[in-house]
């Protein structure tokens, strides 16, 4: 497995490639990301971006801020991971700030709220719909889709704390990892 | 106030180590904090915020970021974003190269397809919290059906559904 490219990017490029993502990234940054870091970029190959993916899904954290760092350290170290982030992040930032600030001016006039309404419950389906791609594979391991199901059922409807929740459906979902041999 | 940002400090931070799986895997559990434990919005607010970060570029857990500074102004979406990212990135920072080194080791792989059951129903459990507060009324509940239906049925970019159900929002209103 070779790098994509063999003069790692500096600093400004890292900066200005997670720029395009944070921008582009409307509802999902993910895709956008590999876009540009291996079609676009070619920084990685489709492995190496896949391996490096899984890190960042392994690890806690949102996993494409994950990804900005994971990816600027390996080219230019601590420096290189400030770029990616800043450069993910500024972008959104502003923008999301002044879309809060607008909420709070005009958040009281009824037509806002009303938009509001809809667009929280537009959102909401398509959360929903994530959530069941993501569980999709689940159907074929009733074992699993028990505990995905009991976890799901456990934090929305008794409304238990994460943590519990967290360790009981991880510990169990890697002892049957173990038992299956899968 | 400070007590407030150390707060948001403490809440965004731990849930930055939770994230098993990704940011919409802590949602259940920050809607938890921020309405139930701390009472800073509603639930009908949460899921508002939530949706404009769903509607703005960039990563959606820009909701920490919405929720800082409805709480506690510029100060607080920056403490609330930076305690968000800034613990799992460090450990990113750590463990990045030793992950490397194991990719070939079975127990990488055992973890990795373990973790698939939790990951998902905390995945589920965000959107079902998310449902619950928005669904009260039918008319909310079937715009919900109907943006998850069509982002699972159709190939439109997502962002036509939250125009769509903002559409559908003013009108019903």
């Amino acid at each position: 497995m070779t790098h994509a490219e063999s003069v790692p990017p500096g600093l400004r490029a890292l900066f200005v490639g997670f720029l395009t993502i944070g921008l582009s990234g409307f509802g999902g940054v993910l895709p956008w990301a590999r876009r540009v870091v291996v079609e676009r970029r070619h920084w990685l190959s489709e492995a190496e971006f896949t391996d490096l993916l899984g890190l960042c899904q392994f690890l806690p954290g949102p996993n494409v801020i994950n990804l900005s760092v994971a990816l600027g350290a390996r080219f230019r170290g601590v420096a290189g991971s400030a770029a990616c982030f800043a450069g993910l992040m500024a972008a959104p930032m502003v923008i999301v700030l002044v879309l809060g600030a607008l909420q709070t001016r005009y958040g009281g006039l009824p037509v806002v709220q009303h938009l509001f309404r809809g667009l929280a419950a537009g959102a909401s389906g398509l959360v929903l719909a994530t959530a069941i791609r993501i569980g999709a594979p689940l159907r074929r391991h009733p074992v699993g889709l028990v505990i995905g199901l009991g976890a799901a059922a456990a934090l929305a409807l008794a409304r238990l704390p994460l943590l519990p929740v967290l360790l009981a459906a991880a510990l169990l979902g890697i002892l049957l990892a173990r038992r299956t041999g899968r | 106030m400070t007590g407030t940002l150390l707060d948001l400090a403490r809440i965004f931070a731990t849930l930055s180590l939770l994230a098993v799986g990704g940011g919409n895997t802590i949602l259940p559990e920050m809607q938890r904090q921020v309405v139930v434990v701390h009472s800073y919005m509603s639930a009908d607010q949460f899921a508002a915020l939530y949706a404009l970060a769903q509607a703005a570029p960039g990563p959606n857990m820009l909701v920490a970021t919405l929720i800082g500074w409805h709480v506690a102004g510029l100060a607080g979406a920056l403490v609330a974003t930076l305690a968000l990212c800034l613990p799992s990135s460090l450990l990113t920072l750590a463990v990045g190269g030793l992950w490397w080194r194991f990719r070939e080791a079975p127990w990488r792989r055992r973890v990795q397809v373990g973790l698939v059951p939790a990951t998902s129903g905390l995945i589920l459990g965000g959107a079902l919290v998310l449902c619950l507060s928005t669904s009260r009324d039918w008319r909310f509940a079937a715009v919900t059906a109907l943006a998850a239906g069509g982002a699972l049925l159709t190939r439109f970019n997502p962002l036509w559904f939250l125009a769509v159900a903002a559409a559908i929002g003013v009108v019903l209103g």
